[in-house]
């Protein structure tokens, strides 16, 4: 199976994902350019955190005019994965293709560091090889990852059980002591309605191989191969 | 024509930084602040624009296709000829 990892002007993880599910799960991917249309052949849409466009305006609200952002949306809409990391999550809302906003930390703080995060749902293709309730250490690494939704947004968020990562304690505690950003509900991560699509500020890329501290992360890539083959990798 | 655009976090909405900057307004003995909402200027310099009433559609739909997150932001606008 094949991933296409986008490049934007400004994507600054895009080889740490094409590394991640290349080298460590020896699986095919591909980089796709931002002016691209053409996604044949691609089994799942990675969405690389960095500062597309620089950030202007807000953070991934330039990037829905970009040529792939459309053939991204198809794809999207025809039922093809798609998962958004950092600022792929911050794009995936100013997109619409998740609902809801990305403000600034509560902090106004730039952070990164591990934290830890709890997992929802398995019932998604990100995330069918893990436990519910299992304990995720994970790195983040933003400044505007202080998620935002209107009331009548977040509860219908919350009954179709759209969201998919809390922030929590090492124990799985979710609690406001363990939400770095402010985000509301301690909400780390979502997916859409259908569950095709998921956005999260955390970056699993970044915790794949034991000599980063972690090999978290990997389990929502091996989920994704899992899914998409039925295979283990 | 130019249009003055500006964004602000809707009511409601909690503005992080300007309640830092209403806080450091405080230490310096500013007492009377009583809130800050911080937002942000968007200068537009329109051309071959007919009349007000076009370029207020214009604006409009320029910052809710683009310029204000209406999840989280409003707008307000005003027009100056020339």
């Amino acid at each position: 199976m094949k991933f296409g990892v986008v490049v934007f002007p400004g994507s600054n993880c895009d080889h740490d994902c094409h590394w991640a599910v290349s080298h460590v799960l020896g699986q095919g991917a591909e980089y796709v350019w931002y002016q691209d249309r053409d996604l044949t052949g691609l089994d799942c849409i990675i969405l690389p955190g960095g500062f597309s466009y620089g950030d202007y305006l807000r953070a991934g609200a330039l990037v829905r005019f970009s040529p792939v952002m459309g053939a991204v949306r198809e794809f999207a809409e025809n039922g093809g994965l798609v998962i958004g990391i950092c600022n792929g999550f911050q794009i995936l809302l100013e997109a619409g293709l998740l609902p809801g906003a990305m403000m600034r930390n509560k902090n106004l703080r730039f952070i990164c560091e591990y934290i830890h995060i709890r997992v929802e749902r398995t019932d998604t293709p990100f995330t069918c090889l893990l436990k519910e309730g299992e304990v995720l250490k994970i790195p983040i690494a933003h400044m505007d990852g202080n998620y935002f939704a209107d009331e009548t947004t977040l509860a219908t968020l919350e009954a179709n059980g759209q969201v998919v990562f809390r922030y929590c304690s090492p124990r799985g505690e979710v609690a406001e002591e363990y939400n770095p950003n402010g985000s509301l509900e301690n909400i780390a991560g979502i997916c859409n309605s259908e569950g095709n699509v998921l956005g999260m500020m955390p970056h699993p890329e970044r915790c794949c191989e034991a000599l980063l501290g972690s090999e978290d992360g990997k389990k929502i890539f091996q989920s994704i191969v899992y899914h998409l083959s039925g295979v283990g990798v | 024509m130019k249009a003055r655009i500006i964004i602000t976090l809707k009511r409601g909405v909690l503005d992080p930084q300007g309640k830092a900057v209403k806080g450091a307004l405080t230490n310096l003995g500013f007492d009377q602040v009583k809130d800050v909402r911080v937002g942000k200027v968007v200068d537009v310099e329109l051309d071959g624009v007919e009349d007000r009433a076009q370029a207020q559609i214009l604006v409009e739909d320029m910052c809710k296709k683009l310029l204000a997150n209406p999840v989280i932001e409003d707008f307000s606008y005003t027009l100056e000829e020339g």
